[in-house]
């Protein structure tokens, strides 16, 4: 079942990431965009009049719209523990969604063993929503084109493990210089590469190339008895130029780092106090708060805190908050979405006022505005629905300093694993894997694992000092909502709650 | 349902892997359907159809592992990928402890029928399937001026799976699901619209509860109305069989093979310790009839058995797999827990909850995570005051937050309720001197 509360991940691991990764896999019938249209229709065996049947017969019970989304996926992993890359595994993924709309309602359905018959049973089911008749439709094929805010210079599928393999043995064995009390590290290394081919009943046709790459180390020391463990990933859509000795040296430091801080910290006193939210880690704020409470799904049905918010100030007039899909490379970037709108840049927050949902079709027409480009689905096997991309807050005009100088006793958080809201209610979470005491004005003793809890309005609006040092944290973020996970990435300049509820003694 | 197709194909699989450099393999083919119908108030919202299938073959390649996964399943691209992936694996490090299990460990098929298989699945027309969704609409919809919005949901599927290995192991496995549940969204203060929900699940069409539903879901929305945060402080916590699970959770995950070799378990060193108060009995009961989570064998192959994972607070066994055993020297056992069935006590929630002169009655947590390497939590949550026996003040926006050894080690009575339809059979459980944070 699917309810209202949304599931926030961070990729904690290589448990968590199911699907890893080989080589060379598969170019035989793998084209991606520059091999051109004719090579994704014929990947798909499909041509263009196919494609304008099946749209026939998804509207053939009086629907108002169908789409057809195509996916041909591929994933690699490769995995060290205990010094060895010694587990690759590699999986592919391939199918078609057909979609029908009728008003704010949707039929779906999805095949596997993509071929005319089938996808016209699918068009078919899917036509159900709608009990009415024919349509006299007459369907162009128009090649949309965009921006692409993505690409990757050296395509993981052309990619041997001889060549990745080297990077996993490099961060392993910097965990271990770095840090004698290390006595276990694992390392992994997870891309992906998705061809993207969409059509729908207005003509729209697009293809889209997706490369995805998560590098992630996951160390555990021993001292005086006593065991911690820490990760610490990246991930963009990048090709396999993302590998470079930066990131490796990078990570081994981080989880090295995060690590050992764990045995100094403490849990501090629970209760409601003021919290200096770091810059990057911290957008996770935004992400529950108001990201999702935002999203126009649950605004179309009145069942979001913010329903009756838009237009108005929801926040100090100095804060703007955006959902950005453009940002290039980025593990949440979106060149076109998942029903043909394009990656855009949306302002959710302008100077203080609630100035768009984020917008898939079916709420941009119920809220007669233009789609935002946030109409996103984990795979063919699921309807789009409006998700976040790269979400952050623009940069105030305070230092950091002067927000840790503000608070006489409160904590100061930066490194977080996961969040979770109920949309209606407004209650939201998120769990502080690290932070400090403030004592002071000055950052004292580490805390670690404590939940933090809030209500998203409330928080908002006491949002008193923003810095000017915004940072994005992408560190590998995985949202999860009905059921479909979505990559997503957030950020923040630090900046200061006025009160916020912490877990502790 | 596995077709003799799917098994031609599996076995086909297997054959070529090891005909082209795979010394040994383990294939497994699965084969789902789900369909679902969602209402919103008075109107159907969506519609979904489905059925996959998909193969993954795990190589042992001249003292090395890898795998491969996909969802083609014509010959041609198989085919490629055994190739592609019996050649990537040969580019990896050597481990000596990936082996196929001992055959002797395996499951060997001679056992009653678990009667997981709902037959009348095929039959249930889409009308009648709709009009339970509705039902649960009609059950509250316009009945109180609080209410935003109404959705409900009915959906069912099945799920089958057909496992080969190199060195003889053969199995079938699939179940029949149905779930059907609602949620209600209500005016609250300000702008807050809290929510209830409610659900029911079956193997078994004619054995899912089908009434009630939207009334609950009300229900338990309308008892959260003016939720407020209390003060913080140690309070006795009493959790219901919907969510008394989600504690139980750390304490199943440190007992698996994997965090325990790499050390990433708050339970590593235990075995035969006291763990848990002497309340806290376990035990894992896999062949239970018409269950879920029952089943006669695991990811590998191995015969699942009775265990006892906890005896009076005495941690008894780890989950551990193969790999993880020939690895850390030790007795596998098996890699992962079916269906937990806790040691019952006398009261239900209703008598426990009368006994309880103050605290916390906690009906559902938000976000919050518990570290499996030191055992520390931290949750949020959402619930009522307890003042003698009551239930006097909906609260929110509240955390608990300790360790898991000693929140087990305060386990102060276990009821006799647990929710049968689930594959972890954990009843209202009480907890003593836990720490809540709020005001």
């Amino acid at each position: 079942m699917k309810y209202t509360r949304r599931n926030f991940l961070k990729l904690g691991g290589s448990a968590v990431l199911g699907a890893v990764m080989l080589p060379q896999f598969l170019q035989a019938h793998a084209p991606n965009s520059q091999e051109g249209i004719a090579a994704i229709l014929s990947n798909f065996g499909v041509d263009k009049s196919d494609l304008q049947k099946v749209i026939t017969a998804a509207l053939e019970k009086g629907g108002d719209y169908a789409d057809l989304f195509f996916e041909n996926s591929f994933y690699n992993s490769l995995t060290l523990m205990d010094g060895a890359v010694n587990r690759a595994s590699s999986s592919i993924d391939f199918g078609m969604g057909v979609r029908v709309l009728k008003g704010d309602q949707t039929g779906y359905a999805y095949v596997e063993d993509i071929n005319l018959e089938n996808m016209l049973k699918a068009a078919r089911t899917a036509s159900a929503i709608a009990s009415g008749n024919t349509r006299k439709l007459s369907l162009s094929v128009n090649e949309k084109k965009f921006p692409a805010y993505y690409s990757a210079k050296n395509d993981w599928r052309d990619i041997t493990i001889p060549q990745k393999a080297p990077y996993l043995q490099k961060l392993n064995d910097a965990i271990f210089k770095a840090d004698t009390r290390v006595v276990k590290a694992s390392v992994f290394l997870s891309d992906s590469t998705s061809i993207i081919m969409f059509y729908n009943s207005e003509g729209t046709f697009y293809t889209d190339y997706r490369p995805m790459v998560v590098l992630g180390a996951n160390c555990t020391m021993e001292q005086e008895g006593k065991r911690e463990s820490g990760a610490a990933n990246r991930a963009y859509r990048h090709g396999f130029e993302f590998m470079t000795d930066d990131v490796v040296n990078l990570l081994a430091k981080e989880s090295v780092d995060l690590t050992s801080k764990m045995f100094e910290a403490v849990k501090p006193d629970g209760g409601e106090i003021p919290v200096v939210m770091g810059a990057g880690g911290s957008g996770i704020l935004l992400h529950e708060a108001i990201g999702h409470a935002f999203e126009a799904d649950f605004n179309r049905k009145n069942i979001s805190i913010f329903s009756d918010k838009l237009n108005k100030k929801v926040c100090d007039e100095h804060i703007s908050v955006v959902d950005d899909g453009t940002i290039v490379n980025n593990r949440g970037a979106v060149s076109i979405d998942d029903e043909g709108a394009e990656g855009q840049k949306t302002y959710i927050v302008k100077d203080g006022i609630l100035t768009s949902y984020l917008h898939d079709r079916i709420s941009a027409k119920h809220y007669g505005v233009a789609p935002t480009g946030n109409g996103r689905r984990e795979s063919f096997r699921n309807m789009p629905i409006p998700r976040m991309r790269v979400t952050y807050m623009e940069n105030g005009n305070v230092s950091e300093q002067d927000i840790i100088s503000s608070v006489k006793k409160g904590i100061y958080v930066k490194q977080f694993t996961n969040g979770q809201v109920n949309i209606g209610a407004g209650d939201f979470t998120f769990f502080v894997k690290l932070g400090y005491l403030i004592e002071d004005g000055k950052l004292t003793q580490p805390i670690k694992d404590i939940n933090i809890i809030g209500n998203g309005p409330k928080a908002l609006a006491d949002i008193t000092m923003v810095a000017n040092n915004l940072e994005l944290d992408n560190g590998g973020w995985t949202c999860g909502k009905d059921g479909q996970s979505c990559p997503v990435t957030q950020g923040m300049p630090s900046a200061l709650v006025k009160k916020l509820t912490v877990g502790g003694k | 349902m596995i077709s003799n197709e799917h098994k031609k194909i599996a076995q086909q699989a297997m054959e070529f892997a090891l005909k082209n450099g795979a010394q040994a393999c383990r294939v497994n083919i699965s084969a789902s359907t789900n369909t679902s119908f969602e209402m919103r108030d008075t109107q159907l919202d969506r519609l979904e159809q489905a059925s996959e299938n998909g193969m993954s073959i795990e190589l042992y390649v001249d003292g090395r592992y890898g795998s491969v996964s996909s969802n083609k399943l014509n010959k041609e691209d198989i085919e490629r990928l055994i190739k592609n992936g019996i050649d990537a694996t040969r580019f990896l490090a050597e481990d000596p402890f990936r082996k196929l299990p001992d055959p002797l460990r395996y499951y060997k098929g001679e056992s009653p029928d678990l009667q997981l298989i709902d037959n009348k699945q095929n039959s249930i027309l889409p009308d009648e399937k709709l009009t339970l969704a509705k039902s649960v609409i009609n059950d509250v919809y316009g009945t109180d001026n609080r209410i935003i919005s109404t959705e409900s949901s009915y959906s069912d599927g099945d799920y089958f799976t057909y496992k080969i290995t190199s060195n003889g192991f053969e199995g079938e496995s699939g179940s029949t699901w149905y779930s059907l549940g609602g949620s209600v969204a209500l005016k609250g203060e300000g702008d807050a619209r809290p929510a209830g929900y409610w659900y029911e699940s079956a193997i078994y069409f004619d054995l899912l509860n089908k009434t009630n539903i939207g009334k609950t879901a009300l229900e338990r929305g309308l008892k959260k109305l003016g939720q407020k945060k209390i003060k913080s402080g140690k309070y006795p916590m009493i959790l219901d069989n919907l969510s008394s699970g989600r504690l139980l959770s750390p304490m199943i995950n440190a007992l698996s093979g994997g965090a325990l070799q790499q050390k990433s378990s708050f339970l590593l060193d235990k075995l035969g310790e006291k763990i848990g108060s002497d309340k806290f009995t376990l035990i894992d009961n896999p062949h239970i009839v018409k269950a879920s989570g029952a089943r006669y064998f695991d990811y590998e192959g191995i015969a699942t058995q009775k265990r006892t994972v906890y005896e009076k607070g005495i941690l008894k066994t780890y989950f551990i797999d193969t790999y993880n055993a020939l690895k850390m020297n030790t007795q596998p056992t098996i890699s992962g827990a079916s269906l937990l069935e806790m040691e019952l006590g006398q009261k239900d929630f209703n008598r426990m909850l009368k006994d309880i002169k103050s605290g916390i009655y906690v009906t559902g947590f938000n976000g919050g995570n518990s570290n499996g390497t030191t055992g520390d939590f931290s949750f949020g949550i959402e619930g009522f005051l307890i003042e003698n026996g009551e239930l006097t003040q909906p609260i929110n926006e509240m955390n608990i937050t300790g360790n898991m050894v000693s929140l087990w080690a305060n386990l102060a009575e276990v009821g006799n309720d647990p929710r049968l339809t689930s594959s972890w059979r954990i009843p209202s459980l009480l907890f003593n001197n836990v720490d809540f944070s709020g005001l």
